[in-house]
């Protein structure tokens, strides 16, 4: 099908798509379904992430998120479609396409009896980079994140922003491609949010590619130069942020597209005065 | 109140279960062995009735204490009974203590542990079927005794808990667990051939133990039989005491729990301490070896799988000094198949932290050899020492060449089983911070399936070097023995070398279905 037929499928939003495998894509997600039971968790998603942006992927609770960036990052086989990052089949050619994304995963452990310096070496030898160039790196990342003072205290014992930076650190080590970042900003406090901010900022402007997952839509707003909305294990909107907002802020926009806003004042019970 | 916390006690049980086929079927079979163990008590106790009262009396109080003792004690080595309504995850609750304190007293009456102490306990009313009164006095001490076993186990881990909020701890706890059941092996040895020879000793015994907190409620029963009213009713005393005490020292350390939070400590090592990391090599497979030796060392559900390597010699050595020599020869063996096969829960002690050598790009190959390489740079020096050692103990010089085949033989082959079915099968195990000595709900059964089925094949794996050294030492050929010791090494090396390659390209074809169950394990 030539690329420029009409979409009939797509919300007139989605402009930017990109055919399959298309060199300008980061990461281009066509058709992709996986059930867990009864539920579909995602269901048809067509996805493309354009090379050199930040992508912000927004969602309610159980949307799918997750589950769409476990199956792109080669940790949860899907049950159709195809995930191409780079042109590289995600699903066919497991270690190439790993070797060019850095992920950072929510709710899974880290080899957290590790100390913080340790943990991020670990990633970088696992990726099979020599000592000397892991070193260097494990050095800046602990350096641009803060995490110096904490480099020798064991993973298990750090606060929950501490955790995710650490988990980050080894996202970047490698220097992937493709930054795949589920939740990134949880529990991160606001200095070291806007250090990471920064880091990705100057990660994409160099030609990386980062998707980011997050519940903040003043954050997705203010950082990401694209996203798209999901729900139920659908795409219903996704482009330039300011196409998809519309005019209107981020949050209202998601809520409208979303759905299943309250506008009731709670419980009688719960009015205490 | 209380109904409502036993209903979520039940329900919690109910939705662990469905969450797992295997976890249910290894229930029911507990539930199986329970009521085996239950029928096998009663009916012993109804042959009591026909027996002299005072037979009746050591054979109640020496189990009773057992029991009781068993109780308090093993709540400090594993969750004995169930942990679900932890103090910790009810301390928002707006419930008044006495409350609590029931409904967690019948919640820990719930399980396969508690029903049958209390139907076993009583059954001991069975033994004075004859005598109604006794009968129905024994049931009553009955009820009191299975009360103190299961208020005694709450006020041990709420008291323990206390103290023990910390995970350094909570681990170094394990830790103290360990040693003392490496002492333990040797001095129930000791002690029982000790009371081989003087079955006098128990009703002496039993006597003792009537008038401790342990025995003194099952005692009472007999002593009202013997005709003893006086004693009957201070053994009672005592029991009543018992219970109370434990009551008010476990309501003292449940309030106290309720308002000591959770806490941790942490201490810092040095920047640039990379300990293994810096020692090994930079590749990949190194790497994954680095980060296991520091595993093995620093995470104590690991050092718990090396506490046979101390366990089997002092066993073997106590035997032995009552019987044949030549069991001594068998250390090495036992001690390479116990010890090649601990790599087996290693995936399921990480979890789901697995997934950060999933997304790395890692080989399947890499990792499994990482692993058996950090197994065997400690474990293929202890096997040779002990193989020597206990040579050299039982002076049999002629049968080690064989016998170091049979022992490296298992060990390398043991190291490619393991590293295969690692990768194919999930074992549920104690969480990363849990108390090492933990049962995950239907551990036991799964993990004594699996390796039954391992040793099987191990075993026949090791048929050459082990038909060689037994032929070798029965018929005195010594050249048969250092065949076997050829045979061994090459052998189990190549069988180390499939194992590692196999496992990594069932790893490579199914990491994401494998990070999925261990996903669903927690």
């Amino acid at each position: 099908m030539p690329d420029n037929l009409p979409e009939t499928q797509n919300p007139p939003l989605n402009q930017t798509a990109a055919g399959p495998g298309s060199a300008q894509a980061a990461l281009s997600i066509r058709g992709l379904y996986k059930r867990f039971g009864e539920q579909n968790a995602v269901d048809n998603l067509t996805l493309d992430v354009p090379t050199g942006s930040l992508y912000g992927l927004v969602g309610p609770n159980g949307a799918g998120k997750t589950t769409t960036l476990s199956m792109a990052t080669g940790l949860l086989r899907p049950d159709a479609g195809t995930i191409t990052v780079h042109g590289v089949d995600v699903w066919r050619n497991l270690i190439e396409a790993k070797r060019l994304v850095g992920v950072l995963s929510d709710g899974v452990r880290l080899f957290d009896r590790l100390t913080g310096e340790q943990l991020v070496t670990y990633s970088g030898l696992l990726s099979g980079m020599d000592r000397s160039t892991v070193a260097e790196r494990v050095d800046d990342l602990l350096r641009l994140l803060d995490l110096q003072g904490a480099s020798g205290t064991l993973v298990v014992d750090y606060s929950a922003g501490m955790t995710k930076k650490i988990a980050l650190a080894c996202a970047l080590v490698h220097a992937p491609r493709l930054l795949v970042l589920d939740e990134p900003f949880e529990s991160v406090d606001p200095v070291s949010a806007a250090n990471i901010r920064d880091i990705l900022q100057g990660y994409v402007s160099s030609g990386g590619t980062v998707i980011v997952s997050s519940h903040a839509m003043d954050l997705v707003q203010r950082m990401c130069d694209h996203v798209a909305v999901i729900a139920a294990g659908r795409v219903l909107a996704s482009g330039t942020v300011d196409e998809v907002r519309d005019g209107s802020t981020l949050e209202d926009r998601f809520v409208e597209l979303v759905g299943g806003r309250h506008h009731a004042e709670g419980p009688e019970w719960l009015r205490i005065s | 109140m209380v109904t409502h916390l036993l209903r979520l006690r039940l329900l919690v049980l109910k939705n662990s279960l469905l969450r797992s086929t295997w976890q249910l079927v290894a229930v029911i079979f507990g539930a199986l062995y329970g009521l085996g163990v239950l029928l096998g008590v009663t009916i012993g106790l109804l042959a009591l009735s026909g027996a002299p009262v005072t037979i009746a009396r050591t054979v109640v109080v020496m189990a009773g204490s057992a029991l009781v003792l068993g109780w308090v004690v093993i709540p400090l080595l594993a969750s004995g009974i169930d942990q679900t309504l932890a103090p910790a995850r009810l301390v928002t609750f707006p419930i008044p203590l006495n409350t609590l304190l029931l409904g967690l007293a019948l919640s820990g009456l719930v399980g396969v542990p508690g029903i049958v102490t209390t139907l076993g306990a009583l059954a001991t009313a069975v033994t004075w079927w004859q005598h109604p009164l006794i009968a129905l006095l024994a049931a009553v001490c009955a009820g009191i005794a299975a009360a103190t076993c299961i208020v005694g186990s709450r006020a041990v881990t709420t008291l323990s808990s206390t103290f023990t909020s910390g995970r350094r701890f909570r681990e170094a706890s394990g830790f103290v667990a360990i040693i003392s059941l490496v002492l333990l092996g040797p001095i129930i040895v000791s002690l029982s051939s000790g009371i081989q020879g003087s079955t006098d000793a128990f009703p002496a015994l039993a006597n003792v133990l009537a008038w401790t907190p342990l025995g003194a409620i099952w005692a009472v029963p007999s002593d009202v039989a013997l005709g003893h009213g006086g004693v009957a009713a201070l053994h009672f005393l005592v029991g009543v005491a018992t219970l109370a005490l434990l009551l008010v020292v476990w309501r003292r350390s449940l309030a106290l729990a309720l308002i000591t939070p959770a806490h941790t400590s942490s201490r810092s090592r040095g920047r640039g301490k990379l300990g293994f990391f810096a020692l090994l090599p930079a590749t990949p497979a190194a790497a994954v070896a680095a980060r296991s030796l520091t595993y093995w060392i620093r995470d104590p559900r690991y050092a718990r799988q090396l506490l046979v390597v101390p366990l089997i010699p002092a066993l073997m050595f106590f035997y032995s000094r009552n019987g044949p020599l030549e069991l001594l020869n068998s250390i090495g063996p036992i001690v390479a198949l116990l010890l090649s096969l601990s790599i087996f829960t290693d995936l399921s002690y990480e979890g789901t932290a697995f997934a950060t050598q999933i997304s790395s790009g890692i080989r399947g190959r890499d990792d499994r050899l990482g692993r058996a390489a950090a197994l065997a740079s400690f474990g293929l020096p202890i096997v040779i020492l002990f193989s020597v050692g206990s040579v050299w103990i039982s002076g049999f010089w002629s049968v080690l060449p064989g016998l170091l085949g049979v022992s490296i033989g298992i060990f390398l082959s043991g190291l490619g089983v393991s590293s295969y079915s690692s990768a194919r099968i999930v074992i549920p195990v104690p969480g990363p911070g849990d108390n090492p000595f933990k049962a995950a709900p239907g551990a036991g059964f799964t993990t004594a399936l699996t390796t039954f089925a391992t040793w099987g094949v191990i075993g026949v794996l090791v048929l050459p070097e082990l038909i060689l050294a037994v032929v070798g030492s029965a018929t005195g050929v010594d050249l048969l023995g250092w065949i076997g010791l050829v045979v061994g090494i090459s052998l189990g090396s190549v069988l180390m070398a499939v194992g590692i390659r196999l496992g990594g390209a069932q790893l490579d074809r199914s990491a994401p279905e494998l990070l999925q169950s261990l996903a669903r394990q927690r």
